[in-house]
């Protein structure tokens, strides 16, 4: 198993420690831990089931259960693409086409520079705005393969 | 003297500019030493026309739009601070036709007011049925809303006083109000917009939930892609606290409720309501076996009320208006409003609240104006990735619970997703499939295994592999699924595929060699 820089270890100990009180606290510990890594790391699991006196099972199955949570590192920016049915009707799979040539990457992958990560999500609830594409917690409606360009261009859309 | 602006800080909204076009407004008000206060106010849920800005004037709220940033320049030279007229013009708001023929209820103050403003949200008409429901003896509150005929707006329509009589008839001790904001079907987004829009409606509607019941603590189980309700929702729990709305004194009556946010992690399945609770408790999101019911043993084992967003948010304006005057609205047995969404491939999308009754046609046609694309209508889908999808034929359907049951549709949580003839349903078919095998919690063999064997068959008939009988082993698995499932994912996801074999057979006969 990977091991973890001390520091990422610390940081995960201390998030279990400080949410270890609340009730059923695991979901709020494995955000905790994606907000400061942008990934929950397999080694932080053991850390984790230690101090909420989980097993790690508990833990890992949690972890594994939920699509949100990374166990990979993740790229400096995350493309998260609809693939549901009201952006289908609108072409998102054809968007879907190209943001892969695009990228160079499928999805779940993260390009080999770093910047980018590919994600399918099944609905932003921007459903009268499809296609929807949202990058980095930012939502964009009525994304055509040009503004999909645009946003990408400079790896970090405008605040 | 200041002009109030309102743009919207609505999510659909700033994913069409909105954030950029509030920035232009007050630099180019800067510019001009015009003074200006922009309001980020919710959507008025007429997507096609944002973003939309309006403007206060002495004649009421005019709007603009659809604006653009290289749009504000000239807006400020035709002094639309004072209504001034531009191409953007489209009148006073409320006489837009497409807002006008609404019955807002729920959505009453959506896009109204300030949403992060407890003094707003009260001048508005907010907290009256707070205030009403604390001179009330909690059974009386409980009856009120059976009277209502509300009807759980999640999906699953069950009579939401039904539903909390049992929560308030277990002896006292610690019992929960949890809403369920987990909006995961493709073509919904009300449960968003009234979150970002009114989240105080919401915080309302759970606190009347919690003195009807005798609850201290409530839990709004939000999913991970709304960020931006994420945001409002804690905005407005503090702003509500601060206001003394919430906390160990509630409106002074000497009563507790809390409130929290708790973030799911894309899991459709919680939605599902059992499974919502065994994520709440930190666990996987794995459906439960009942009974017991929630109400007997819901959250922590305890019991619980477990309702959607757009259910709970109705609970004030009963409170306020009475149950009666929420019950005179709707058809049948689908009493008050629904509001109804329009997404996909329509020309005039957004959010439609009206009551119950009037039909898929008037929504589609009247409201929509048609697909975005300008081709026909060839088909709807009508209650999210588990809803049937509904031929042109059956367009004069009425939007109530019992009408789309009896054409083996189902109303759900009042999306609907347009599609033009360029839809391939056998496609559409095998999505459905696929969505539920990615997102099955794995807990009972019919949905867990039959949704991946239903991918494959849907595979073989695509490459025209045994046709016919693909076909009709197809719907036999789809018939062991409906029967065989524990929840509704299973249990439902056949629906668009057996809609699609009966309304669209030809799409799957194409591929039979």
């Amino acid at each position: 198993m990977e091991t973890l820089p001390p520091a990422e270890s610390a940081v995960v100990q201390r998030i279990a420690s400080d949410l270890k009180g609340r009730p059923g606290p695991l979901l709020e510990v494995l955000h905790a831990i994606q907000a400061a890594l942008g990934y929950v790391p397999g080694a932080a699991v053991p850390i984790v089931a230690e101090v909420l006196n989980l097993s790690r099972a508990e833990v890992h199955g949690v972890v594994t259960f939920y699509h949100y949570f990374r166990r990979s590192r993740p790229g400096a920016h995350t493309v998260s693409l609809c693939q549901a049915e009201a952006c289908q009707s609108m072409g998102a799979a054809a968007l879907a086409a190209h943001a892969r040539r695009r990228l160079g990457i499928d999805f779940h992958q993260t390009s080999p520079d770093g910047r980018f990560s590919l994600e399918p999500i099944y609905c932003l609830g921007n459903c009268a705005c499809s296609p929807a594409v949202m990058i980095d917690g930012r939502l964009y409606g009525r994304v055509t393969p040009e503004r999909f360009d645009a946003l990408v261009a400079d790896g970090a859309p405008s605040p | 003297m200041t002009t109030l602006v309102y743009v919207p800080g609505d999510a659909g909204a700033l994913s069409l500019g909105a954030g950029e076009v509030a920035r232009a407004i007050a630099e180019e008000a800067a510019r001009r030493r015009a003074a200006v206060k922009v309001v980020r106010n919710g959507s008025r849920g007429a997507y096609w026309l944002e973003p939309l800005i309006e403007v206060l004037t002495p004649r009421g709220r005019l709007a603009y739009g659809p604006v653009t940033t290289a749009d504000v320049a000239g807006l400020f030279e035709a002094d639309f601070l004072n209504g001034g007229s531009h191409a953007l013009s489209l009148g006073a708001t409320e006489a837009i036709p497409w807002l006008k023929g609404q019955q807002r209820l729920t959505f009453e103050r959506v896009g109204i007011i300030d949403p992060t403003s407890v003094a707003d949200y009260v001048k508005h008409g907010g907290y009256q049925g707070l205030t009403r429901a604390l001179s009330m003896e909690p059974a009386a509150i409980v009856q009120e809303i059976t009277t209502s005929g509300l009807r759980g707006r999640g999906g699953a329509a069950f009579p939401t006083g039904i539903k909390w009589k049992p929560v308030l008839d277990q002896p006292a001790g610690q019992k929960y109000v949890t809403c369920n904001a987990d909006e995961g079907d493709s073509g919904t987004f009300s449960d968003r917009m009234l979150m970002e829009g009114d989240p105080l409606a919401l915080i309302e509607g759970m606190t009347i939930a919690g003195v009807a019941v005798g609850a201290t603590q409530g839990y709004i189980y939000l999913r991970a892609e709304y960020p931006h309700a994420l945001r409002a929702l804690r905005t407005a729990i503090a702003a509500a606290h601060q206001a003394r709305y919430l906390g160990s004194d509630v409106a002074g009556a000497g009563k507790r409720f809390d409130l929290e946010v708790r973030v799911g992690a894309g899991a459709y399945i919680c939605g599902e309501e059992t499974s919502m609770l065994e994520s709440l408790e930190g666990r996987r999101g794995e459906v439960r076996v009942r009974p017991p019911l929630p109400a007997v043993k819901g959250l922590f084992g305890q019991p619980t009320i477990v309702n959607n967003v757009v259910t709970l948010a109705s609970v004030p304006w009963i409170l306020q208006h009475g149950a009666q005057a929420y019950a005179n609205f709707g058809m049948g047995k689908s009493r008050g409003t629904l509001p109804i969404q329009l997404a996909g491939n329509i020309r005039r999308g957004g959010l439609v609240e009206r009551a119950f009754g009037l039909t898929l046609r008037e929504l589609l046609y009247d409201y929509g104006g048609g697909t975005a694309t300008g081709k026909p209508i060839r088909a709807v889908q009508v209650g999210g990735p588990l809803g049937a999808y509904i031929p042109a034929s059956q367009f004069d359907t009425a939007v109530d619970y019992e009408a789309l049951a009896g054409i083996g549709a189902m109303l759900g949580h009042g999306g609907i997703v347009v599609f033009d003839d360029s839809v391939d349903m056998a496609r559409m078919a095998r999505y459905a499939m696929e969505f539920c095998a990615i997102e099955s919690c794995g807990k009972c063999t019919p949905c867990r295994i039959g949704s991946t064997r239903g991918v494959e068959v849907i595979d073989r008939i695509l490459a025209g592999v045994d046709g016919e009988r693909n076909v009709r082993l197809l719907e036999e698995l789809c018939e062991t699924m409906v029967q065989g499932s524990l929840c509704g994912l299973g249990g439902m996801a056949p629906f668009p595929v057996q809609s699609a074999l009966r309304h669209f057979r030809e799409d799957f006969r194409g591929r039979v060699k």
